[in-house]
């Protein structure tokens, strides 16, 4: 069973937070473990899940792709059809009806690329909680139309100006306005990061992703495919995908984003090039300095510019059963072009970065096998940087 | 009388040296903080020995993060500027080292637990120790992860001090209690550091809660920014600790030469210190 009972995947977790935010996530932690085993609990969240998000998401064989490439067939897991664009909203449903019970009617939330900020204020709207959304100044900037969105959701929007003005500086804001407002208020954390029992909680709300998909493989060809290949910033649509496929003979890679290179130090491949520390509240892979202190990352894709990634990964890294890669900005934006040209589905820019990889290794494997990639998001929110960059 | 301290006066450190003097004195302590490196480590130096002067009884140094999230702005903009200016444990430490050669005052190193982790936590304990540190407070290290330096610092006169807060249930106000060394850290309020005009009116129930299951020392911080609020909580607990409030003068002096005097003047006007 991981993670174990204080929260440790391995080596990795655990709960390193001030301890205000201790007996917040004791309660938090108790609550999610007793609603889980209730039955009327779960059949809420299948109700909103299915009637609401659109679950589930069909498991679409790129037929145009696996032509072109040869080997390998693929499959893509369309959570970019889900209600509000992307897997968030698998996580947030979650999280609001557990804040429901807890009496937290107040909800923040930190947001990158703004599909989490989106999804959280989605549901506090249909559950009637007032929402607060962390972005980051330039976050707010290169994703504009989320920024817009969150608001009509009836969401308020804080921008954040401090050090990098990205993801990891609005998820330090979030925790400084629950640590001051802990008594009221719920945070829906977007991914499976900090402190525990986050990183085990939204894994298992995004679980949903990999028990449909394993379903679904198997329904069209018989048997589990021969990998699974996902994007990782935090990594929540990976674990999703990956975790209940964890004990088949079924490969994981995740994609982490290769920004300008990894030999260019502007990237965000916390795994890859990454020291075991401590950031937001857990033990992982962070890219760090010599003195410890926390990089600033770069990624063309703003849902993956983050310097942490969640325990669970690491864990998996260190065990060797996932294996990691990075993709980087160029890389990722012919993904893009090709996923939108070839089979007329427009990817967020985290995706893109799992289809380019996916387009590397189907060629490698046999006609027989098939590859399953996560296609967390769709793409209208990134249009204004991919048409910067193709000069339309 | 159990004082909650080492009884062997050999076996402790300056922090519960300082503390057994005052409580002969029946005296409460008054702790400042100032973020190391800030506006440099050569001013760092002559603000400690001002505080020193001015009669301040323990010294917090913070060490410098890029990602403080316990902190308000004042103490983040100070990291900042300090991390710019090039300010890093090894050199935070050189630098107690050079203070030791001047000053008996106790100091406390306050860091994120990230920075230390990654300098090495048994290293850690001992460069400190050998550089005349005598404790640390980890703002993100709750007593439920801090096996490791506990064990590191066991024997050593070094002093793991742990913080309590206003969300502290009794089962954990327990531990906290049992493990914190030197003196217990009491959060006064529900957020980040910073000044504030008015402090919660619960502290005083929660201090005597603390004090239910121990002896030891317990000092608060967070908020306190002047004379009043000081004599507030010296009437319910062993002392107090301001940060923020010197930081903020710190600032609005940054480029003075007499920085650490204008310090010390400034602690004296604003608070008591007899």
């Amino acid at each position: 069973m991981i993670p174990n009972r204080k929260g440790y995947f391995g080596k990795f977790g655990g709960r390193f937070v001030p301890e205000t935010l201790m007996s917040a996530l004791q309660y938090l932690e108790k609550e999610y473990m007793s609603a889980k085993k209730e039955k009327s609990f779960r059949k809420e969240m299948e109700y909103y899940l299915k009637e609401y998000a659109g679950r589930p998401t069909p498991l679409f064989y790129a037929r145009n792709l696996t032509k072109r490439f040869g080997g390998a067939k693929i499959y893509l897991k369309r959570e970019d059809l889900l209600h509000t664009g992307a897997h968030k909203i698998n996580n947030t449903i979650g999280q609001l009806l557990l804040a429901l019970r807890m009496k937290k009617y107040r909800i923040i939330a930190e947001t990158g690329a703004g599909q989490h900020g989106v999804a959280t204020a989605t549901a506090a709207a249909l559950f009637g909680c007032k929402c607060s959304v962390y972005m980051g100044e330039e976050d707010i900037r290169r994703q504009a139309i989320n920024v817009f969105r969150m608001r009509l959701l009836g969401a308020q929007v804080i921008p954040v100006s401090s050090g990098s003005k990205t993801l990891k500086d609005a998820i330090n804001e979030t925790l400084r306005d629950w640590v001051t407002n802990i008594n009221t208020t719920h945070y829906v954390l977007g991914s499976v990061v900090g402190p525990h029992p986050y990183p085990m909680m939204v894994r298992d709300f995004q679980s949903v992703i990999g028990r449909e998909a394993r379903r679904q493989i198997i329904d069209v060809e018989g048997k589990l495919p021969r990998c699974l290949i996902a994007c990782v910033g935090g990594g929540s649509n990976s674990i999703g995908l990956f975790y209940p496929f964890y004990k088949d003979k079924v490969s994981f890679i995740g994609v982490e984003a290769g920004g300008l290179g990894l030999s260019s130090g502007s990237h965000a491949a916390s795994l890859l090039k990454g020291k075991i520390g401590i950031l937001h509240g857990s033990k992982s892979a962070v890219l760090q300095d010599n003195d410890g202190q926390i990089e600033t990352t770069h990624s063309v894709s703003a849902g993956l510019d983050y310097p942490g990634v969640g325990p669970e990964h690491t864990y998996y890294m260190n065990t060797k059963r996932a294996e990691y890669v990075a993709v980087n900005d160029r890389e990722a934006l012919s993904g893009f072009k090709m996923l939108s040209e070839m089979e007329g589905i427009i990817p967020a820019l985290e995706p893109a970065h799992a289809i380019y990889y996916a387009s590397k290794i189907a060629p490698k494997l046999s006609k027989k096998d098939s590859i399953i990639v996560c296609l967390s998001g769709r793409g209208d929110k990134d249009i204004d940087i991919v048409k910067e960059y193709f000069k339309f | 009388m159990d004082y909650g301290l080492k009884e062997d006066i050999n076996f402790m450190n300056r922090i519960e040296k300082k503390f057994l003097e005052l409580r002969k004195k029946r005296k409460r302590a008054f702790i400042t903080y100032i973020t190391a490196g800030y506006p440099s480590l050569k001013m760092t130096e002559d603000i400690v020995l001002a505080l020193e002067s001015a009669g301040v009884d323990i010294v917090e140094l913070g060490v410098p993060f890029s990602d403080p999230m316990a902190d308000g702005l004042t103490i983040q903009k100070s990291s900042e500027k300090a991390l710019e200016r090039g300010a890093n444990l090894t050199g935070i430490l050189k630098r107690v080292k050079s203070i030791r050669s001047k000053s008996d005052i106790p100091i406390v190193l306050m860091s994120y637990l990230n920075p230390v982790y990654h300098y090495g936590m048994d290293k850690f304990v001992k460069d400190a120790v050998s550089c005349g540190v005598d404790g640390v407070i980890f703002p993100d290290l709750p007593p439920d992860e801090a096996e490791d330096i506990v064990r590191y610092s066991n024997n050593m006169k070094f002093s793991v001090i742990f913080l309590a807060s206003p969300t502290s249930t009794v089962e954990r106000l327990k531990i906290i209690a049992k493990r914190s060394q030197g003196f217990i850290y009491y959060v006064s309020l529900t957020g980040v550091t910073g000044a504030r005009k008015v402090l919660p009116a619960d502290i005083a129930a929660h201090i005597k809660k603390i004090k239910e299951f121990t002896a030891k020392p317990v000092c608060v911080g967070f908020g306190v920014s002047n004379a009043v609020q000081q004599r507030e909580i010296n009437s319910i607990a062993d002392g107090v600790i301001v940060g923020s409030a010197v930081v903020d003068f710190i600032r609005k002096n940054e480029t003075r030469k007499d920085l650490g005097q204008r310090v010390g003047g400034f602690i004296k006007r604003r608070f008591d210190l007899t």
